[in-house]
């Protein structure tokens, strides 16, 4: 007990995210929806040359997922389609079925979600964003 | 020749080993309910002592098996104040229930163009199988919707029964809202139509006493689970005179006269409706769960769990960012309050609470349109809510210690 999940960096992600509105002229637009939770959310990427230029998203939901979805986009944008890719198969191992120190290290602050494997009713909260961004591609 | 109950108070904590051996707080009773002693030790001796398959053999052991289990129907026919025994039926809960009410009795009741009105409150269980009945038949769903304080309109119903108006589905007391029904004066209004009425009784039969005649329910579906007795076993009651009519929902075993390559004759009520063999101890279940309520006895069992109620909904009075679904006042909620915590999602709240050992539902409850209803009367999007829900068990201290956690949320959560 007390193990909580909602430390600073989640509520901040959550209560004053730097990525939530609607971003104007996306050329990748996909909902993903958490029916468990009822969570949504409307993930829009610009896309050029291979390149992740700008990514917003708009939604409704819990916590965890407004926050992995806004830690996520600070992630990748100014990265490629690959490197995005990659790091979500991170986070989607990190959630599963765990993975390395390094390769925590390399998910930087989405790190701070591993928690939620432990947490099996919170998982498809936290991988929505995630689980989005990997069908859009 | 009646019995002296037995005073209520926290020594009943004893006799549930869950509740007696952890310390969290269980507030949870709306989705299933904990297993006291005399329940656990029912179903044990029965399979240790009694079990055959009941109505099958000619030896001794299975005419035991067979009378434990007309005894319990006996019990539940006793508990709800239905006329004879053969009006119950058991199934595995009250959704299953709905199902063979829906399927038998819908889909041979309805043609084409008929109504049935359902209410917005329900549960998928009583929602889903008369969409789906209509559906099949071309009859249409017509829905009775409450009033932003958790109430029912009779007026309102009187509007929307016509000729036409074969059923009306609606629950005794809403998973959400809490608040108790005027079924009878609903039952009432569906039978001046010649209508039937279909009750579903999953959230009212624990906790306060129910007589299916009274109310003129044609009928009442509940789940053994919520009232202290095993998953897996639910009833269906239905009037006789209704249930005789009606085709056999699930075919099978036990459920015959006789079967010859030409012609099937079937059983008797209740058997024709339960093919297979029953689950004989969550029936004996059953009984050693009513016989664990009656040693209490409604009175003391409502009086109890409505002042825990009061305690929960007068504290949220207090606190201005907290947002009650239904009633705002405690006398219209039994044992069941759903709430909105200003900014903060409900899985948020309730994961907040199982980080301190409280235990509360989010999510829709299973009654997704009433949540959505509510949002449009309230001009805001309502998906879910958090609630709590109380049982013989819980205590004050409980409940205080649920507040406590409750008056924290937002500060957890950044505000």
């Amino acid at each position: 007990m007390n193990n909580t999940l909602y430390n600073e960096i989640i509520n901040e992600h959550n209560l004053r995210p730097y990525h939530k509105y609607h971003l104007e002229g996306a050329n990748l637009t996909l909902e993903g929806v958490n029916p468990s939770c009822g969570d949504e959310i409307t993930l829009s990427l610009k896309v050029e040359d291979g390149i992740i230029k700008d990514g917003a998203y708009e939604g409704d939901g819990c916590a965890i997922s407004q926050a992995s979805a806004d830690i996520m986009l600070d992630m990748i944008i100014g990265k490629t389609k690959e490197e995005a890719l990659h790091l979500c198969d991170l986070f989607l191992r990190m959630i599963k079925e765990g993975i390395s120190p390094e390769e925590r290290d390399e998910l930087e602050e989405a790190g701070i979600l591993e928690s939620v494997s432990h947490m099996p009713a919170r998982v498809k909260c936290a991988v929505l964003g995630w689980r989005t961004m990997k069908e859009m591609f | 020749m009646k019995e002296k109950l037995k005073q209520l108070d926290e020594s009943v904590r004893a006799e549930f080993p869950l509740i007696r051996e952890s310390d969290i707080a269980y507030l949870d009773n709306g989705a299933t309910t904990q297993k006291p002693e005399s329940v656990l030790r029912a179903v044990d001796e029965y399979y240790r002592r009694q079990n055959a398959n009941p109505l099958r053999g000619i030896y001794d052991l299975s005419m035991e098996a067979t009378e434990a289990c007309q005894k319990a129907r006996q019990a539940v026919a006793d508990f709800i104040g239905a006329e004879d025994a053969c009006e119950i039926i058991f199934t595995r809960n009250a959704s299953e229930s709905m199902n063979l009410a829906a399927y038998s009795y819908g889909m041979s009741a309805l043609q084409e163009g008929d109504e049935i009105i359902v209410s917005t409150a329900e549960h998928h269980s009583n929602f889903l199988p008369w969409k789906q009945a209509a559906a099949t038949k071309g009859a249409k769903v017509v829905y009775f919707d409450p009033e932003e304080d958790g109430s029912f309109d009779l007026d309102k119903l009187k509007g929307l029964i016509t000729e036409k108006t074969k059923i009306l589905a609606i629950t005794q007391i809403s998973n959400v809202l809490g608040r108790i029904n005027d079924i009878k004066s609903m039952t009432e209004l569906i039978h001046s139509v010649g209508g039937v009425a279909v009750i579903d009784g999953a959230q009212a039969v624990a906790h306060i006493r129910v007589n299916v005649r009274e109310l003129g329910a044609d009928f009442y579906a509940f789940s053994g689970h919520k009232m202290y007795a095993p998953m897996g076993i639910g009833v269906l009651y239905g009037r006789k005179e209704l249930l005789e009519k009606m085709p056999p929902f699930l075919y099978g075993g036990e459920m015959i006269e006789s079967v010859t390559k030409e012609k099937t004759v079937f059983a008797e009520l209740p058997y024709k409706f339960e093919a297979g063999t029953v689950d004989a101890g969550g029936a004996i279940g059953l009984h050693a769960a009513i016989d664990f309520i009656n040693q209490y006895g409604f009175e003391q069992i409502v009086a109890r769990e409505n002042a825990l109620t009061a305690r929960i909904v007068n504290a949220m009075k207090e606190m201005p960012y907290i947002d009650i679904l239904g009633d705002k006042k405690a006398c219209n909620h039994h044992g069941i309050v759903a709430f909105r915590v200003d900014g903060v999602h409900p899985h948020d709240v309730a994961q907040v609470f199982a980080d301190e050992g409280v235990c509360v539902r989010a999510g829709h409850h299973c009654a997704e349109p009433l949540h959505r209803y509510l949002g449009e009367l309230a001009g805001i999007r309502v998906h879910s809510s958090t609630r709590v829900s109380v049982g013989i068990y819980n205590t004050e201290a409980e409940i205080d210690r649920f507040l406590d956690v409750l008056s924290q949320i937002r500060g957890k959560m950044g505000f």
